[in-house]
Order: C-alpha cells, then sequence, then structure tokens
C-alpha cells in the first residue's frame, strides 16, 4: 500500500467545544439565566428528559446533568435557555441575585 | 433479452434519479426549481414505492437543502442532492462548507441561465459561475452520459484519496426534459462497482470526534490533546486533492468502460475526428455536441478539423489538454456562458492551460446560446470560418463577439423605430 499524503490526512475540522475557548465570556453581560429546580422537569423527574437548555445552548455552558448546571464563567447571558424552556423553568436575573 | 428490452426511454432527469437509486443514495434533499424538478419527484416516486431506502428531507429552500445534505453526508452517509441555477447560486455559500469539509455529496445541475431577466432556458452560466467553489464538476453530452457519470461520480467523490463533492451537469431541456434511450444496469452490477461509503467523518458518533480547538485559527495550534491544523492548511489540503483526483477521474472512468462497455472518451474529454485535425472546436455540454454535427459539415468542405468536448471541467485537466493542442494549428471555443467583463468562462481557462506551450495555437472564442438562444449548427460554421479569416490575417478582436444575436430584429434599434420594451 503506498503511503498515506497529507491531503489524504488534513480533511475536515470537526472539533468539540472546549471550555472558556474565548476566555471568560462571562463578563459579556450583567445579567443572567437561572433555573428555578422546582419547575425543572430535569429535577423533578430525576431523570435524563428535556434537556432543551442543553441542546440549544449556543456556547454551550449548560450542563446535561441532573439538575442541569449554568457555568456562569462563559454565559453570555443570550437568553435563548429562557426562550426554549417548556416548563417556563427559567429566567433572566441581575447578576447580584444569582 | 433482446437488446430494446435492455434500454428504457427516459428523460435526462430520470436518468439522474435511476443513477441515484442504483447508487443506493441514503439522504436526499433538494427544493423544486425548473428544470430540475423531475430528478428529485423520481427519487421521492422510488422511496415512497419502497424501491429506494433513503430519506428524502423537506426544506424551505435551496440553501436549507444544502446544509440538509452537508450534515447528513458528516454523519457518514451517501448524499444527494439536485438543483439550477437561482437555487444553485442561493447554495453558493454551503458549497464552500461541503468542499472545506471534504464532504463526498454528489450533485446534478439542469444548467439554466441565471436572471436578471428571467429565464428558464438553458446556458452553462450557473454551473461556471461555482468554479472556484471546491467542488469537482463534470458535464454530460446525453443520457446515458449523465446515468453513467452519476454512477461514476459517488465513486470518484468517496474515494479516500478525494474526499470531495462533484457535480454533474447536463443542459436544462435539451437534456433535462429530453427522452433518449438509457441502458439501466442491474443492481448486483452496480454494488460492485460502488462500494459502500466509507466517510472520514461520523458525526453520530461525538465519542469519536477528536476536537482540539473549536475555531480554526490562521496558525496551528498546539494543545495537550493534540495539534490541529490552520485554516490555511485545510485548503492547501483541498487544493492537492482536487489536483491528485484527475487521476482518479480516468481511473474510475476506465473501470467504469471495463465493467459495463460505455466509455467517454478517456473520462476528462471526449475527442470526435481528432486524428488528422488542424483546427480544433473546444466546448462542452450542448454546444459540444451540436458541434459534432458541425465537424461533419466541415469535413465534408475539406476543412480538417476535430472536437474536444471537454468533460472534466474541476479539476482543469490543464496537462491533458496541452497535450491535445500541442501540434494543433487553430482553436475555435464556444461558450455558452461569459466571464461578465471579460470574455467566456472556457476561452478563458484554454489559454491559460496552454501558455505553456511552445507552439501555441491561434485561439479564438465566441459567446453562444444565452438563455436557451437556439445554437444552430450554421452559427458554429460561421464561427470557425471567420476564426480561419482572422488567423490568415493574424488579426487580433479585443471585443467579444457574440454568434446568434438578433440585434436586426428589434425594431426600435432602426432610425426612427417606436421604443416598445428596450428600456
Amino acid at each position: 500500500m503506498t503511503e498515506e499524503k497529507d491531503y489524504q490526512k488534513i480533511l475536515a475540522s470537526v472539533q468539540k467545544p472546549v471550555e472558556g475557548e474565548a476566555g471568560k465570556t462571562g463578563s459579556w453581560s450583567t445579567i443572567k439565566p437561572k433555573i428555578n429546580l422546582d419547575k425543572c422537569i430535569v429535577a423533578k423527574m430525576e431523570k435524563n428528559v428535556c434537556h432543551f437548555c442543553w441542546l440549544y445552548c449556543p456556547e454551550p455552558i449548560i450542563t446535561r446533568t441532573i439538575p442541569p448546571r449554568i457555568l456562569y464563567d462563559y454565559c453570555k447571558g443570550c437568553g435563548i435557555c429562557v426562550e426554549v424552556c417548556p416548563h417556563k423553568a427559567i429566567e433572566m436575573v441581575e447578576e447580584s441575585e444569582l | 433479452m433482446n437488446a430494446s428490452e435492455e434500454y428504457e426511454i427516459m428523460i435526462g432527469n430520470h436518468a439522474a434519479a435511476y443513477a441515484c437509486k442504483g447508487a443506493k443514495v441514503q439522504v436526499v434533499a433538494a427544493y423544486p426549481i425548473t428544470p430540475q424538478s423531475p430528478v428529485v419527484e423520481k427519487i421521492s416516486y422510488f422511496i415512497e414505492s419502497g424501491e429506494l431506502n433513503a430519506r428524502m428531507v423537506r426544506v424551505e429552500s435551496e440553501q436549507s437543502a444544502l446544509v440538509a445534505c452537508v450534515a447528513a453526508s458528516a454523519t457518514g452517509v451517501r448524499t444527494y442532492t439536485a438543483t439550477s441555477s437561482h437555487g444553485l447560486m442561493l447554495m453558493y455559500e454551503i458549497l464552500c462548507w461541503a468542499a472545506g469539509n471534504r464532504l463526498p455529496i454528489v450533485m446534478n445541475i439542469a444548467t439554466r441561465a441565471v436572471g436578471a431577466p428571467w429565464s428558464v432556458w438553458t446556458d452553462h452560466q450557473d454551473a461556471f459561475t461555482v468554479r472556484d467553489t471546491g467542488w469537482l464538476q463534470m458535464f454530460c453530452e446525453d443520457n446515458q452520459e449523465i446515468y453513467d457519470t452519476n454512477l461514476q461520480a459517488f465513486r470518484i467523490a468517496e474515494d479516500p484519496c478525494v474526499y470531495v463533492p462533484t457535480l454533474v451537469s447536463y443542459d436544462g431541456y435539451i437534456l433535462s426534459h429530453t427522452f433518449m434511450p438509457v441502458r439501466l444496469e442491474p443492481q448486483s452490477r452496480i454494488d460492485d462497482f460502488i462500494p459502500p461509503l466509507k466517510h472520514h467523518l461520523n458525526l453520530g458518533d461525538m465519542n469519536v470526534v477528536k476536537g482540539v480547538c473549536p475555531v480554526t485559527t490562521p496558525h496551528v495550534v498546539k494543545r495537550e490533546e493534540g495539534t490541529a491544523p490552520g485554516y490555511y492548511e485545510f485548503r492547501y489540503s483541498l487544493q492537492r486533492a482536487m489536483e491528485h483526483s484527475i487521476e482518479k477521474v480516468v481511473e474510475v472512468h476506465d473501470l467504469f468502460a471495463e465493467k459495463f462497455g460505455r466509455s467517454y472518451g478517456n473520462g476528462i474529454y471526449k475527442a470526435y475526428k481528432m486524428e488528422d485535425a488542424d483546427i480544433v472546436i473546444f466546448a462542452v455540454g450542448s454546444v459540444a455536441s451540436e458541434s459534432r454535427l458541425v465537424i461533419d459539415k466541415l469535413r465534408a468542405k475539406g476543412i480538417k478539423i476535430g472536437l474536444i468536448s471537454l468533460k472534466l471541467f474541476r479539476p482543469f485537466p490543464a496537462k491533458h489538454l496541452r497535450e491535445v493542442f500541442k501540434d494543433i494549428k487553430t482553436v475555435v471555443v464556444f461558450d455558452r456562458d461569459v466571464g461578465y467583463g471579460y470574455e467566456g468562462i472556457l476561452f478563458t481557462e484554454l489559454k491559460s492551460a496552454l501558455y505553456q506551450l511552445k507552439n501555441r495555437p491561434f485561439i479564438k472564442g465566441y459567446i453562444v446560446g444565452l438563455g436557451g438562444r437556439d445554437v444552430k449548427a450554421d452559427d458554429l460554421i460561421n464561427g470557425v470560418l471567420r476564426t480561419i479569416e482572422l488567423e490568415k490575417k493574424n488579426e487580433y478582436v479585443e471585443q467579444t463577439e457574440f454568434i446568434g444575436l438578433k440585434l436586426d430584429e428589434l425594431d426600435f434599434l432602426k432610425k426612427g423605430g417606436k421604443v416598445e420594451n428596450g428600456r
């Protein structure tokens, strides 16, 4: 078999998200999402259900855990998780209220 | 089985669809556009009737269609789409993504003029406009060639030495909606010819995705987890793969010819009556097929003329064309497209390829048949005869020349003529 050439090895730039790639982007916004665990279906059922916040978070800094956690060091405060949560368990609050 | 039973009569679009069925495509996403639509309508029929086990993704635009194909291909499945003209223009950004990620997607273009003004008829402007996106590009002259080239396209695109998405173009209406006999090959023989896709990507399994740096930087990134190439290295790799794919195109064409008994020149270009030719027509698709008639007519008048019908447009086979044209006296290029502000695109490309020759031929380009204007044999003959005259005088014409214009039929251009629809 002939030797594999460089152009056969450098193919697609496929990468996993890496925590903090662009620095601590959590300082970009003063309002942050806060999960109300009394309403969050994952927390209530203690099962890996829903996880819409994890799926839609563009960064992604919401963990797929029970319950989901938000990594505030990197959260840019875009609020998408608030919009997509089917149980209205997430709301935007001032940083001081976290 | 007699000969007539082996052939089916079908339009070019359906020949493309049958090839996809033969190749067992797994995901198809497309948006309807004239004159491409019957391709995916037929594939949809195959899926609904259970003849093809594939997923048809319905989308709201061509851009989304190719995005769906990119995403599907990245999970490691055989993916196909088809479009024309404005649909292709809307896909432009994603064409670059597919090529940059080296996704072996196969796409058909039923070529069509690009507006404005609005036109649904053929020319080659749409296909040539996406020249620099990093897709392999091939052209066809008849419906059997569409079927055969599509089968080859999957094998070429998916070869680990290539991994480059591939466009197979054929003229809208002239082939897309014209009935011709097409020999369809048995499934078992196609399966032998196209091995199952061994993709370099499988995003379906995130555990095997090696991640180093989510942003592709101008520089190489070194981390504990490994080293990531910069943008420059990825693009270098795409260009190298394109350059080397010429050998694979020829190899796959030859394998196909051996297995199925049909060949298309050498897989790169089709030569017609070139043996003793000292003047040559260079064209693609419908213009090339019309030129065959021209060759016969001019040969009857004693002119030693031949045709090179280009099949592989990207990568551009410059080395092979230099070999063909090294002893040729005169070349006439007919472009069914314009590189606006300069000249016909094929004309530019061929001249660039022949620059390295010691004895360069006299070369002249013409524009023909934009927006479906009929390309008549007599028009092309006039182009050839004019070129011979210009060569005798060694005269170079700076301005682009359009053959088949009908300015004389526009009354409002005449003195005292009534302005109707001209402005």
